[in-house]
């Protein structure tokens, strides 16, 4: 088995790491750079065959794509960690390895925050995000009737994506109280390119229903989504849609990070210092895996962490610092406008399947006292996705403590285990 | 802009896309409807779109298990779903 060595591993090709690398990258740091994806540009800068580079990936890409400095492993997923700064990796071409780093750069970004409903195993449910990255993949959505759900700006930046590719978009539909989101869309003042960026979407929404205090309470359809059921203010309306996308913001992506044993809390994401370290030494964390804030934000940490990690302080860290400072206002704001209330969080039927994975109901589930219980009575979260669907819903609806993941961390073939064994217990 | 169509099969039936569509993409445009069943059987599509929930996997030229959305379709891919 080959085993490689690098100045710098970043886990994660979205803004943070990206952000990292291009530090790195000039500051002559020999540098790998591992994405579960098969291109760069995580999901903010997703490509697709209608959907080119956005302008900042396309300068990452005409920069750095090549340099001599970089390796870029794509489809490619960190499956186990060892004690002498070593991670196991398998790609989708059917092999593993090892990477040895100086220093480790998670930016593993976030998820959707996905909460159960009746009918959300129906074909044609999707994530909010989620609608949007399948979109770009190539899914067709022409004509189609389109039902956007659940909270946060990437509500609107889905439905206009939908509507570019010439979905009807019938109804937005977000849980936050109107005063809170006109009073987030006031604060958008302090960042002018987000104002900007809210007016476009808004004005291309124009004749679609945005509503405020609102949620999809069930999805209904024989074989398919056909309709939805919308509350607000107590009372329920059927809407006909052919998908429904929905997502309640984000949570990040911790899963790595704490199997590395740095510290982490569910919402605030990887603990990290004004150098974006970690609690473990040599590993550094940077972008929405250490708090849902946006790709500026992402960026300004991604690029700290490789100054930190390379130990340079210039004029450029400094000016990366400011930007961190202002962007985490407004993530801050953001936090504050779309945090789930109780309608959001208002517990689904009985019979609601919880964990998709293994086909456990919402009742089976509820009965337990805690995570641990609940997985070992009824299987909840032991799947193919780890958890990370059922678990991030069980930390929302029921506060319980979902603990870290345990080796492998994500499905792996037989032979990358034994492979792995061979060279050093995991 | 005229691209050139990768030609796939998808449950054995000949199927064409265009470069860079991902698999879970290409299973909806073929519109067979589904990736996965799951436990009970019932019939499950993507649902993250980003590698997360692995609804969408599919067998991919006889591997199984492959996350649709996180693979892009190459020339003379096979890929089975659960249907």
């Amino acid at each position: 088995m080959t085993s490689e060595r690098y100045d710098i591993v970043v886990v994660g090709a979205g803004p943070a790491g990206l952000g990292a690398v291009s530090v790195a990258l000039e500051e002559g740091a020999r540098v790998a750079l591992i994405d579960d994806n098969p291109r760069p540009g995580g999901q903010i800068w997703r490509q697709g065959p209608a959907f080119s580079a956005a302008t900042p990936l396309q300068a990452w890409l005409d920069f750095y794509e090549r340099h001599a400095g970089l390796t870029l492993f794509s489809s490619t997923r960190v499956i186990a960690a060892t004690t002498d700064r070593r991670l196991l990796v398998e790609s989708g071409h059917a092999s593993a390895w090892h990477l040895g780093y100086g220093s480790l750069i998670l930016a593993t970004g976030a998820r959707e925050l996905l909460l159960p409903f009746d009918g959300w195993t129906l074909p044609g449910v999707t994530g909010a995000g989620g609608l949007q990255a399948l979109i770009k993949g190539g899914l067709d959505v022409e004509g189609e009737r389109i039902v956007v759900a659940g909270s946060g700006p990437l509500l609107l930046a889905s439905a206009a994506t939908a509507m570019r590719r010439g979905a009807r978009v019938v109804a937005v539909i977000e849980q936050a109280p109107r005063a809170r989101v006109l009073r987030f869309g006031a604060g958008l003042i302090a960042t002018p390119s987000k104002l900007v960026q809210a007016a476009t979407l808004m004005r291309s929404l124009t004749g679609q229903r945005y509503r405020t205090d609102s949620v999809v309470t069930a999805a209904h359809g024989a074989t398919q989504v056909e309709s939805v059921t919308v509350r607000s203010h107590g009372f329920d309306e059927t809407i006909a849609c052919d998908r429904l996308a929905t997502g309640y913001g984000l949570v990040p992506n911790v899963a790595l990070g704490e199997a590395l044993g740095c510290a982490a809390e569910p919402q605030r994401g990887v603990l990290v210092d004004a150098d974006q370290r970690t609690s473990v030494e040599r590993i550094f964390a940077a972008g929405e895996c250490t708090g849902v804030g946006g790709m500026e934000l992402s960026r300004a940490e991604g690029a700290l962490a490789a100054y930190a990690a390379l130990g340079v302080n210039n004029a450029r860290a400094a000016e990366q610092r400011r930007a961190r400072a202002r962007w985490r206002k407004f993530a801050a704001r953001l936090t504050r406008a779309f945090e789930p209330g109780d309608a959001a969080l208002a517990w689904p039927s009985a019979d609601t399947i919880f964990c998709r994975c293994e086909d456990v109901t919402f009742a089976d589930v509820s009965v337990h006292a805690n995570w641990r219980d609940a997985k070992l009575q009824t299987r909840c979260g032991m799947g193919a996705c780890q958890g990370r669907i059922c678990g991030a819903a069980a930390q929302s609806l029921f506060g319980w403590n979902v603990p870290p993941a345990r080796t492998p961390f994500s499905p792996a073939r037989i032979e990358t285990l034994m492979t792995a064994s061979l060279d050093s217990p995991l | 802009m005229v691209e050139k169509s990768l030609s796939i099969t998808i449950d054995n039936i000949q199927f064409s896309v265009v470069p860079f569509t991902t698999v879970a993409a290409a299973v909806a445009l073929h519109g067979s409807g589904g990736t996965r069943r799951s436990v009970k059987g019932h019939r499950r599509t993507a649902l993250c779109g980003m590698g997360v929930c692995h609804e969408c996997r599919v067998t991919i030229d006889g591997r199984p298990h492959g996350v649709g959305c996180q693979t892009l379709c190459r020339d003379g891919m096979s890929i089975h779903t659960a249907q």
